[in-house]
């Protein structure tokens, strides 16, 4: 057996019937791992600050107080409330934006890669079932994309198309196409070949039913894994896009845009500004990387030379 | 293997058009590109000139077409805010930036070596973990706010180093005044520790993985316990038999690192105010100077495509086990 079927033989039981107790087995290996149970309790707690962010920030995130600028952290701000983390040089409170900014960085994250993740695997499906000179276009304009620094590639389109979420969004996940479409390729190839796709084509079923219902459900799981290593390559990116300036408009906090403010009283030596948002954006991309790392071992150790 | 050149050649000729292709087209996706040249209050006659002048009124191909021409001859345009050519000032913080770009690749692979290799010797145990725990912390920290912690913390609070600025080495050394760029060197290095710290350490943590994942591989295969079932010493054995299998991956990457490091680059120095393409390209970047950004990333682009040329042509004379016709297995 290849490398390939090896993999498609380890988790294609998931989808069988045992997903009770294969769902009991990943929750036994996370528990006993640790680390990935506190990733989990992070993401969730930032997916719960992202969503309900409006009623848990103590504060309206864009709300200046020019008598209470740069207050330490604890300090007590207006309206009897506290400033958790201290407030920004416009007397905005810190806690209340960094509760926000999970918003734009889970938004943009999931986003990206649902937009690179749906060109990818459709372009890497097409390109190993049909072959010929649709694969090779396919993957050579892959080769291509890869042969340019994406940073590059993002500054240049952003500078021209101006900044906004959903701009950032479809750059973001055209940088991630490729990684996509050269797995789903090449397990693509693999299955084509096998008995139950032989089946289905039998059963006259066609092309698209072939390509979509029955060789695409079987090259899911690995792809979990990527994509949560990609969430993390992601949100990076976008921190360091909206520390640049070309992330979201001005008015909308977000991590990297508050790190960017936060330089300017960095002599003045107001920690606060500097330290939490950093701590957000590391524990956010930490908490997706052990996670990949977790599913990757749990779904095929195989794949660990492949990420 | 000539004919593998020829195509490695083509391939990269091809990426570096695609290069022009996708700068040109970008200028074009935000609409009419006439109006990131002429200010806010100009009048429609003025803006019906520069459109003339600027060549924007002709079809796409044909504008697409005289810009490649103008690159060609070495005409990158003239930069919005410097009023020069765009290359001339892209070339003048050249430079700087190779410092830090070498400075931190040198970094980031010297010390994963070391890192990688006490983690697989020792696999399973505390320096395994904490090794790979750090690299996996590492992977995870945006470079600019490492940037920021240890200005914090380095230049502010133990003022220990510089927290702006460089001192240049490789610009004396072109000019050939070989006196005064020797003399810089050691403050040339003192500048550009914290800066590369910050740039270098993702790709210390991938590479400590890399290294420490790709010798747990070679410890394993017949030939490593022969060597050791011979009685040949531990160090020996790590040293001859594994190490110069487990490298090759190493060398594969170093190509690729320019790109990553590239990424780190173009922020890290904004934190730090350091003289180079990174700060330019920012600068252009707030004042929609779209030559200049045009000039730095197609420069910067042919420097990555042309090092990942070499690296591939390096590793095919260094494992000859590479299939010519497919490229890098």
């Amino acid at each position: 057996m290849s490398e390939i079927e090896v993999g498609v033989a380890a988790y294609g039981d998931v989808r069988g019937s045992g997903w009770r107790s294969e769902l009991q087995r990943a929750s036994r290996v996370m528990v006993a791992a640790r680390w990935p149970v506190l990733a989990v309790a992070f993401l969730l707690f930032a997916a719960i600050a992202a969503v309900f962010g409006g009623w848990l920030a103590p504060f309206d995130p864009n709300r200046q107080n020019l008598v209470l600028r740069l207050a330490d952290p604890m300090t007590s701000g207006p309206d009897g409330g506290v400033f958790l983390l201290g407030s920004d040089a416009l007397g905005r409170d810190v806690f209340s934006r960094l509760l926000y900014g999970a918003r734009v960085s889970l938004t943009v994250g999931f986003a990206a890669i649902t937009v690179g993740g749906t060109i990818g695997i459709t372009a890497g499906l097409l390109s190993g079932y049909f072959g010929g000179w649709l694969d090779d276009l396919i993957m050579r304009l892959g080769d291509i994309q890869l042969a340019f620094p994406f940073i590059l590639l993002a500054i240049m389109f952003l500078v021209v198309l101006g900044s906004g979420v959903w701009n950032l969004i479809i750059v973001l996940g055209i940088g991630q196409w490729v990684t996509y479409a050269r797995i789903v390729r090449a397990d693509t190839l693999s299955l084509r070949e096998k008995e139950f796709v032989e089946a289905a084509r039998a059963m006259g079923d066609s092309t698209f039913s072939i390509i979509f219902r029955t060789i695409l459900p079987n090259i899911l799981a690995p792809l979990t894994v990527i994509a949560s290593f990609n969430v993390a390559s992601v949100i990076l990116s976008e921190a360091a896009l909206s520390f640049l300036g070309l992330g979201v408009p001005p008015e909308v906090p977000t991590w990297g845009s508050m790190l960017a403010e936060s330089r300017d009283t960095l002599v003045a030596n107001k920690w606060w500004l500097a330290v939490f948002p950093g701590v957000a954006i590391m524990l956010t991309v930490l908490s997706f990387n052990i996670l990949g790392d977790w599913l990757r071992d749990f779904l095929d150790p195989r794949l660990r030379e492949r990420t | 293997m000539g004919a593998y050149i020829v195509r490695r050649l083509l391939q990269s000729i091809i990426v570096i058009i695609g290069v022009t292709l996708v700068s040109f087209l970008a200028l074009q996706a935000g609409g009419d590109p006439t109006y990131l040249f002429v200010s806010e209050r100009a009048s429609a006659e003025e803006i019906e000139s520069t459109r003339r002048a600027l060549g924007f009124d002709r079809p796409l191909h044909e504008q697409y077409l005289s810009f490649v021409g103008d690159l060609a001859r070495g005409d990158f345009g003239q930069s919005l805010s410097y009023r020069q050519p765009a290359m001339e000032i892209v070339l003048d913080a050249l430079p700087a930036t190779i410092e830090l770009t070498l400075f931190s690749m040198i970094l980031a692979l010297l010390l994963a070596i070391p890192f990688g290799v006490l983690a697989a010797i020792n696999r399973g145990t505390a320096w395994d973990g904490s090794i790979t725990t750090m690299s996996m912390l590492g992977q995870s920290i945006p470079s600019f706010w490492m940037g920021i912690m240890m200005i914090l913390f380095f230049g502010l609070y133990i003022r220990l180093f510089p927290i702006s600025g460089n001192v240049p080495f490789l610009k004396p050394l072109i000019a050939g005044d070989f006196g005064t760029a020797f003399s810089n060197l050691p403050r040339t290095i003192y500048h550009l520790v914290l800066p590369g710290i910050a740039v270098g350490t993702y790709s210390l943590a991938r590479n400590t993985r890399l290294v420490r994942s790709s010798l747990l591989e070679v410890l394993e295969p017949d030939y490593v316990r022969t060597a050791r079932s011979k009685g040949i010493p531990e160090l020996r054995v790590l040293v001859h038999h594994a190490l110069r299998n487990a490298w090759l991956p190493v060398v594969t990457i170093v190509g690729l690192e320019f790109g990553f490091l590239l990424g780190g680059v173009v922020v890290v120095e904004t934190v730090f105010s350091y003289p180079g393409i990174g700060r330019l390209l920012f600068a252009a970047i707030n004042q929609r100077d779209i030559p200049l950004v045009q000039a730095g990333v197609i420069l910067l682009a042919s420097i990555f495509i042309l090092l990942n040329l070499l690296v591939d042509l390096i590793y095919v004379r260094l494992d000859p086990r590479v299939k010519l016709t497919g490229g890098r297995g």
